[in-house]
Formats: C-alpha cells, sequence, structure tokens
C-alpha cells in the first residue's frame, strides 16, 4: 500500500480499536439476546457526553470513563426492562423500538448539549506525542489501541475462562436447552444487555477524546459498528476484532484516497462479503 | 360480498378516502393544500415500503435513500444541467431504479433482521457519498433547482397533478401485490423454504420485488423534488427510510392503502407537533415506540383484526 504511510496505517488501527470496543458491545446483545439495538449509537454518544461532563467537572478523566459506562449500563437496565420485556421474541418489533429510542436518545441529548462539539479532556499524561521510528505519534491514540487489546483480552477470558462466560455462549448457542438445566437465562440476558451498554458508553468516553462528540456522531458510529458485525457475524468475539480491524483500514484508506467516496470503500467490501456469506465471516445459524 | 376481489366495505372506504382527497383541497388554505400534496406524496414511499414490508416480509430501511436518489437527480438535472424537469424525474426514477437493482442484488440473500441491517448500511452509503461529494451534490447546502413548471406553480393545479399521478400509481401497485406475482411474494413471506420447493425462484422474485418497491419510492422522490424544488443530504437520510416505514407500519404492514392512513397520521402529527414544540424527531421516536408495543399491526391492520374478530 504504497499511499499510505505509518503514521496513516496507525490511525487506522486506533480507530479499529475504538470501532471493537463499540462493536463488541453490538455483538454480544445481538449474539445472546438475538436484540439488534440500533440504539447503541446513542448509548456510545450518552456515554461521550457523561464523561465530558464528569471529566471536565471533576477533572479526573478515569471518573469520567466510569461514569460513562455506569449511567450507559443504567440507560441499558432502563431499555431492556422498561421497553424491550414488552416485545420479547418479536425479532421485528425489537429492532424497530431500538431504533425509536435511539431517535428519542440523540434528541433529547441535543436539547441538552446543543449542537456544539465537545472533547473529553484526556489526563495529562496522555497528552502530546511520542517518538519512535522517527515519526511522532499521539500518545492518546496509541493508550486507545492498547486498551482495544486489552477488551479483547478481558472479553476472551469472560466468555472462555468463566462460568458466566460459558452461560453466555450456551445461551447464544441454545437458550432453550440451558434454561431447562435450570439457569436463570433472564438474568444473564439483562448482565449481558448491560455490559454491552456499558461498552458502548466506555466507547463513547475514549472516543469522545480524539473523535470528538456532536449530534450526528451517533449515526456515523453506529453505522460503522453494523459495518462491523456484519463483517464479523453475530456474536463472534474474534469477528468482531477481524471486522474492526478491516473496517477500520478500509475507513483510513478511503480518507486517503478516495475522500469523497470514504463510504464506499467500507460497504463495498461489506455487501460483497454479505453477498457470499451472508451471516458474516465468523456468523454461525442460530 | 367482494368486487374485484375487495370486500365491499373496504371498496366503499377507498371511494370515500379517494372523494375526500379529491374535495378537501378545495375547502382549505394553501399551506394545508401543500400539508395534503405531501400526504400523497409520502403515501406512495409508504406503499412502496410496504411492497417489501408487508408482502415481501423484509423490513428495508435504504427506500427513503433511494427516493432521495431520484430527487437528487432530478434536481441536478434542472438547476446544474438546466434539463427540462419532466425529462428529469425521468432519469431521476431509472437512477433510483438503477441503485435498487444494485442493491436487490446485495441484499436478497439475507432475511430478517439482517436485511434490515445490510439496507440500513446501504441506504447510508447514499447519504455518505450526498454528504461529501460536495462538488456535485452541494454537500450539507444541498442543490435548489427550478422542477416545477410555471404552469404549475400555484398550490391547487400542483395538488391535482399530483393526486392524478398518485391515483395511477396507487393503481398500479395494487395491481401489482394482488397479481399472482403479488401473491407468490405472500407466499415467500410466509414460507420461503415452502415456496423454493414448490419450485418458485424465490431469489428473482426479490430480486423483482426489490426493484419494483425502489421504482415506486424513485417516482415519490421526482415528485417531491418538484414539491419542494430543493434536495440537501437530510432527504437521503436514515431518518427518510424510518419515517416511510413507519407510515406504512402506522398504516398497516401488507395492507398497502392503509400507506396513505400512515402517511396521512405521521405528517399530520409532524405538522401539529410544530406548533408546540421543535422535538419532531422525539416524537418520532416515541410514536415508533408506542406503536411497537401496543399497535405493530397498524391502524388498518388493528380494524381488520377487530372486523375478523366482530364476524367471528
Amino acid at each position: 500500500m504504497s499511499g499510505l504511510n505509518t503514521f496513516q496505517l496507525l490511525n487506522g488501527l486506533t480507530f479499529a480499536a475504538l470501532l471493537f470496543i463499540v462493536a463488541s458491545g453490538f455483538t454480544l446483545i445481538f449474539g445472546l439476546l438475538r436484540i439488534v439495538n440500533l440504539a447503541h449509537g446513542a448509548l456510545y454518544l450518552l456515554g461521550g457526553y457523561c464523561a465530558y461532563a464528569l471529566a471536565s467537572t471533576t477533572g479526573s478523566f478515569l471518573v469520567g470513563i466510569l461514569a460513562a459506562m455506569a449511567a450507559v449500563a443504567v440507560t441499558g437496565l432502563i431499555l431492556d426492562q422498561g421497553l424491550l420485556r414488552f416485545v420479547r421474541g418479536h425479532e421485528l418489533r425489537q429492532v424497530l423500538l431500538t431504533l425509536g429510542v435511539g431517535l428519542v436518545l440523540n434528541d433529547m441529548m441535543l436539547v441538552l448539549f446543543g449542537g456544539d462539539t465537545y472533547t473529553v479532556p484526556a489526563p495529562e499524561f496522555l497528552r502530546g506525542a511520542v517518538r519512535f521510528w522517527g515519526l511522532f505519534y499521539p500518545k492518546y491514540r496509541l493508550f486507545v489501541l492498547a486498551l482495544g487489546i486489552v477488551i479483547f483480552i478481558l472479553l476472551w477470558l469472560l466468555l472462555n475462562r468463566t462460568r458466566l462466560g460459558a452461560l453466555i455462549r450456551a445461551g447464544v448457542d441454545d437458550p432453550e436447552t440451558i434454561e431447562a438445566m435450570g439457569v436463570n437465562i433472564r438474568r444473564i440476558f439483562l448482565l449481558t444487555f448491560m455490559l454491552g451498554a456499558a461498552l458502548a458508553g466506555l466507547g463513547g468516553a475514549v472516543g469522545g477524546a480524539f473523535l470528538t462528540l456532536y449530534p450526528s456522531a451517533d449515526a456515523e458510529i453506529l453505522v460503522f459498528s453494523l459495518a462491523v458485525v456484519i463483517i464479523g457475524g453475530r456474536g463472534s468475539l474474534v469477528g468482531a476484532a477481524v471486522g474492526a480491524l478491516m473496517v477500520g483500514m478500509l475507513n483510513t484508506v478511503g480518507q486517503v484516497m478516495f475522500p469523497e467516496f470514504a463510504y464506499f470503500v467500507i460497504f463495498g467490501p461489506m455487501a460483497a462479503i454479505l453477498a457470499f456469506r451472508p451471516l458474516g465471516l465468523f456468523g454461525r445459524t442460530a | 360480498m367482494t368486487i374485484a376481489g375487495i370486500p365491499r366495505l373496504g371498496l366503499a372506504a377507498i371511494l370515500f378516502g379517494a372523494l375526500a382527497f379529491a374535495i378537501v383541497p378545495l375547502l382549505v388554505p394553501s399551506y394545508q393544500v401543500s400539508i395534503l400534496t405531501e400526504v400523497l406524496i409520502y403515501a406512495v414511499l409508504a406503499m412502496s415500503v410496504d411492497i417489501l414490508a408487508g408482502y415481501a416480509g423484509r423490513t428495508p430501511l435504504c427506500l427513503g435513500a433511494i427516493f432521495g436518489v431520484s430527487t437528487y437527480v432530478t434536481v441536478y438535472w434542472t438547476s446544474t444541467m438546466a434539463g427540462s424537469p419532466y425529462m428529469g424525474m425521468v432519469l431521476g426514477v431509472g437512477a433510483a431504479t438503477l441503485v435498487a437493482m444494485v442493491f436487490a442484488v446485495l441484499a436478497i440473500r439475507t432475511t430478517g433482521v439482517y436485511f434490515i441491517l445490510l439496507t440500513l448500511a446501504l441506504g447510508m452509503i447514499i447519504w455518505g457519498i450526498c454528504l461529501r461529494w460536495t462538488s456535485v451534490t452541494g454537500g450539507e447546502n444541498g442543490l435548489r433547482g427550478s422542477v416545477r413548471p410555471a404552469e404549475l406553480a400555484a398550490h391547487l393545479p400542483f395538488y391535482y397533478m399530483v393526486f392524478a399521478a398518485v391515483a395511477v400509481i396507487t393503481f398500479a401497485m395494487w395491481r401489482f401485490v394482488r397479481s399472482p406475482f403479488g401473491l407468490t411474494l405472500r407466499g415467500i413471506r410466509d414460507s420461503e423454504s415452502r415456496m423454493r420447493s414448490l419450485g418458485y425462484n424465490v431469489s428473482l422474485h426479490m430480486f423483482i420485488a426489490f426493484t419494483v418497491s425502489g421504482l415506486f419510492a424513485g417516482v415519490a422522490g421526482a415528485l417531491y423534488a418538484m414539491f419542494n424544488d430543493f434536495v440537501s443530504p437530510s432527504t437521503v437520510a436514515l431518518t427518510q427510510s424510518v419515517e416511510g416505514l413507519l407510515m406504512a407500519i402506522t398504516g398497516g404492514a401488507g395492507t398497502l392503502f392503509g400507506a396513505f392512513i400512515g402517511a396521512f397520521a405521521i405528517i399530520g402529527l409532524e405538522n401539529a407537533v410544530s406548533l408546540y414544540t421543535e422535538r419532531w424527531q422525539s416524537v418520532l421516536g416515541l410514536t415508533f415506540i408506542l406503536i411497537m408495543i401496543f399497535a405493530p399491526e397498524g391502524i388498518l391492520g388493528g380494524i381488520k383484526t377487530l372486523l375478523a374478530r366482530k364476524r367471528g
């Protein structure tokens, strides 16, 4: 790829790490609960605004991140218990309901924060750039890259090495049987939903510091997450990672080489993959 | 009792509705006439959504974008190319149909939520291109056209032109969904595997349904170009597809004529709400939530169920 230098390559990677954080929450909810949460982008933005509000008042980035995750997890709890419980089992009605929730949340945030652009203040030690291989690169973006890798490892351990993870995986494959075995699958569903939402909140807090926050940021991140999950396949963590890498890199290639058609560069390959593997690269039939 | 396959009560309702749309514009101020014009145009979009969502069983979230493609092409042809409006509309519908064919090839293999997701993403491509391809689309500023010819500049003549066009389109769509082809679509909706084992080419049927649906969305978009004389990325945005879908569902998916009720209800609500608040998007979202929880069958669907229950 002669048109890309190391700097742009790293930009693609860090964007991919952020996408992975957001899309992993999306794919967890999609995989286990069969809910396509179209409010996920709004949850991301909500997390971002929460982190902005708290980090700029308390001066602590960490407090901002934790508050964002908690606030969005609680929003997820309300969404699941307050609204989605009325349409359980109806795939289509669930999707369209979350779409409505996304519209309402987005509009409410517009009321609260207006149309201005905000940046979550990053802590002092992550500002500035580091020098390596003869190039300066922002520290913060490297932090996002590292965070993405950490989240991947943590989620992988959670899913593959813990009892909860075993229950979640079993729930993805066969919810009826696991329920018949005496497990309260509803509680696991709820936990997963809150975890997925919290990941969107984390993404918003972290992304809000380098992508900035503005009213239509939710739709943009939602579409990127959709692309990641469509490419990776429902409920697959590895799929989300591969999808995020592809989308992140394609986005960078698109923006550098064909700025006017950047979207096309992402979604063209996605559509092609879907034409051959309708369930995504790592997707399995339900 | 049925006449031409429509129950007598339904036929009476259709005639009454058509009569109302024909007479009311003569009695109300011009502002309301332009709202009614919008209702008719959006009813066509909602009917095109209904072909896929109600009859073929696949819920599309890209028809608003296809609608907008037609609007963009029509406006572009009359403004930048200084061409004739009617040629522009033909080109607009052609472009919309072409885009629908490409989308159809990509989307027909998917079903259920995957179809929703994919069409949503495809629609977003169009939005992204319209937003960023500033040299052609004018970016966020959009394009101002001169689509509406002088003889249709007044509200009433334009309304009746749209009324006539929509009447013809509605008849065509009604014939389409009642044709053997439309029945096959319903068969696919109810059981794809059964239709496949009966020897029907499901992919081909879905492709044609998607293309026809895109064509009608394009017709609505071209009419909208004439109505609005202006186009911007918000015309191809997701909210447009969402509104079209909401109208189809509010009216009643799979009822075709419900689209008029849905378009009237949603646009009426939009205009009523805008008197009190600027938070139309919240109201739209809230309406979506309430309909999904309490009335997923929509207005006409609910009436049909009630009538069927009454007859036992």
